[in-house]
């Protein structure tokens, strides 16, 4: 239409650049985490890795083996807490997200505005009370402390909420009612199925916050910690491990972006119905 | 059949006086419904995000350290931190420093982003929105940047800097005051393309195709202006959006900053508002001196976002 070329050029150069400026970064990361030890102590360093060698890997994996507990317990304490985390926001934030987006009952404008309002303070602010609530009903140092929060998560509602709104016919579901159908089984019948790009959504950002969410004030056993808790661990163990280090932060960041990879189409379908409408 | 409809005589119909509030109790026994599906959420959300904000709010009037029970002060502890508390006041000063230009530069980053990526074709515009959006979820990949700008001759950038001679000694980039705002600016920018990026690129693609076809009949006449007069205002929205979170993020920035440059960091010199509460509330145990340094930053954050809301509610009108 109206593109013109030098335009074009300007775009992906600056595209170039900044996407350089993005990635570089995260492969240098990888090339740290092949190179041998010789290149690693290098000077002038070099970016890429000349012979590239799995030992930091092995060494990472062996290092794992000495750890107080063994290191299986900090992968299943990551899977529980992630699995059932997820599966729980999952269920509630469609629960109510459903009930928010398609039943007309009183007060719904008023806590879709509650929902807006605290997608605007961070959560650091409640963090130092939520310590508090936490503590007083003795869910310090268990799992519960870590899950039950997570279970309802701002973010999670008002997408799901959001994309509910405009993509579940309402005709769809009068004909459901007129024939008689409870609104629980329209949910899991009818309306889930369509909406099937935001629970994905949802699924990979409440993974994606349990998996990174390393040490937690409200857990100090070392047998609940978090796989990203013991990777941290290695990480800022000692400079000689610069490789090691390497490997541990390829390995964090492996999980989520092939996730994402996979669910791309379906994370975008999604955030197109996320905008507030003022 | 007109006569027949004039000749019948209607009939008073018998309404019951019913009240508003009448009115929406009825409303709220039929939909009970929603009130279950609504309950495990909320009850839960209720415990965890709204009532921590309101004990946030109530303890900040008393002192209380975690063994006996609350005691009230009144304003004590608000006088003290805006009076005597040195280090607040720093700490303000940063977050302000560090809000305003991170919070602008990484919207318009997200936004500009977005609407490069979107010109290109859909197979290569996954790929770069992958490499844009990585770093935001990989976990604790930033801190590759404290590799980079490693104090001793191996870090990358000195070693840069060494070799054409711009420095005949490495510069400690982690430990100097002056070089550490800079460089948690730019580690936050690196990781700040996250939700609201995915949230302008799907935006942007949603946009009807045929808007762009109406406005260059009426003479728009190259992508810019496209832009300014039909895409924006289109997706006001997501712009919306992404502000809240723009703006909730850059005041919430603080875990990497610790994980980089230690806490407190030299001087205090990236020592946020967040970092001042964690200080006081994590490590001193004060808690309503702490309870009011939250609620000063609960108020900051929805004191800037509401602003921002009305700015951009004018935009494009």
């Amino acid at each position: 239409m109206n593109r013109s070329l030098g335009g074009d050029i300007g775009i992906n150069t600056l595209l170039a650049i900044f996407g350089a400026f993005m990635f570089l970064p995260m492969v240098y990361t990888v090339c740290q985490s092949l190179k041998p030890l010789d290149e690693l102590w290098m000077f002038p360093p070099r970016f890429f890795v000349r012979n590239p060698t799995t030992r930091n890997f092995t060494q990472l994996f062996r290092l794992m083996g000495t750890s107080w507990v063994p290191f299986s317990r900090y992968i299943f304490n990551t899977a529980f807490i992630s699995i059932v985390g997820t599966f729980g926001n999952v269920m509630l934030s469609s629960l109510a997200a459903y009930a928010l987006a398609k039943i007309k009952f009183p007060g719904r404008v008023f806590l879709f505005n509650i929902i807006v309002y605290s997608l605007m303070f961070h959560s650091t602010v409640t963090g130092l009370t939520n310590f508090i609530i936490i503590s007083s009903l003795g869910w310090m140092d268990t799992y519960l402390a870590i899950i039950i929060p997570a279970f309802c998560t701002t973010m999670g509602l008002y997408l799901m909420k959001q994309f509910m709104e405009t993509s579940v016919p309402d005709s769809v579901l009068e004909s459901a009612r007129l024939d008689g159908a409870s609104e629980m089984r329209i949910l899991w019948t009818i309306a889930m199925p369509m909406v099937k790009p935001a629970w994905l959504t949802l699924t990979i950002f409440a993974f994606k916050d349990l998996w990174n969410s390393g040490t937690s004030s409200y857990i100090y056993s070392e047998q609940l910690k978090t796989f990203n808790y013991a990777i941290n661990q290695l990480i800022t163990g000692s400079i000689s491990r610069a490789g090691v280090s390497g490997a541990a932060m390829v390995i964090m960041m492996i999980v989520p972006i092939a996730v994402f990879v996979i669910s791309q189409s379906n994370v975008i379908e999604t955030m197109s119905t996320s905008g507030m409408k003022d | 059949m007109s006569e027949k409809a004039a000749t019948v005589t209607k009939k008073p119909v018998a309404r019951k006086k019913v009240t508003k509030w009448q009115y929406t109790w009825t409303e709220m026994k039929k939909n009970w419904i929603a009130y279950t599906m609504i309950g495990p959420f909320f009850i839960l959300f209720f415990t965890f995000t709204v009532i921590p904000v309101v004990l946030s709010i109530i303890l900040s009037f008393t002192t209380f350290n975690m063994l006996e029970w609350p005691h009230f002060v009144g304003l004590k502890n608000y006088l003290r931190l805006l009076l005597e508390d040195d280090i607040f006041l720093l700490a303000v000063k940063n977050t302000l420093v560090f809000a305003s230009i991170t919070g602008p530069v990484s919207y318009l980053m997200s936004l500009m982003f977005a609407w490069f990526i979107n010109e290109l074709t859909p197979k290569i515009r996954a790929v770069v929105t992958l490499i844009f959006y990585a770093p935001s979820i990989s976990g604790n990949v930033y801190m590759i940047w404290t590799v980079l700008f490693s104090g001793d001759q191996y870090g990358y950038i000195n070693s840069i800097l060494l070799k054409l001679n711009f420095i005949t000694t490495p510069i400690q980039f982690l430990t100097n005051t002056d070089y550490i705002m800079p460089i948690v600016i730019i580690v936050a920018l690196w990781t700040s393309l996250g939700t609201s990026f995915l949230s302008f690129i799907a935006g942007f693609q949603t946009v009807d195709r045929s808007l762009y076809e109406a406005a260059a009949v009426d003479g728009v006449k190259n992508r810019w202006q496209e832009l300014w007069y039909v895409t924006l205002p289109y997706m006001r929205p997501q712009l919306m959006f992404g502000a809240i979170l723009a703006i909730t993020g850059s005041f919430g920035f603080g875990s990497v900053i610790t994980a980089m440059v230690g806490f407190p960091s030299p001087d205090y010199c990236a020592h946020t508002i967040m970092h001042h509460l964690e200080d006081y509330g994590g490590e001193r145990f004060e808690m309503g001196y702490a309870s009011a340094i939250a609620t000063i930053l609960f108020f900051m954050m929805i004191g800037a976002n509401m602003l921002v809301r009305k700015i951009l509610s004018k935009v494009g009108k």
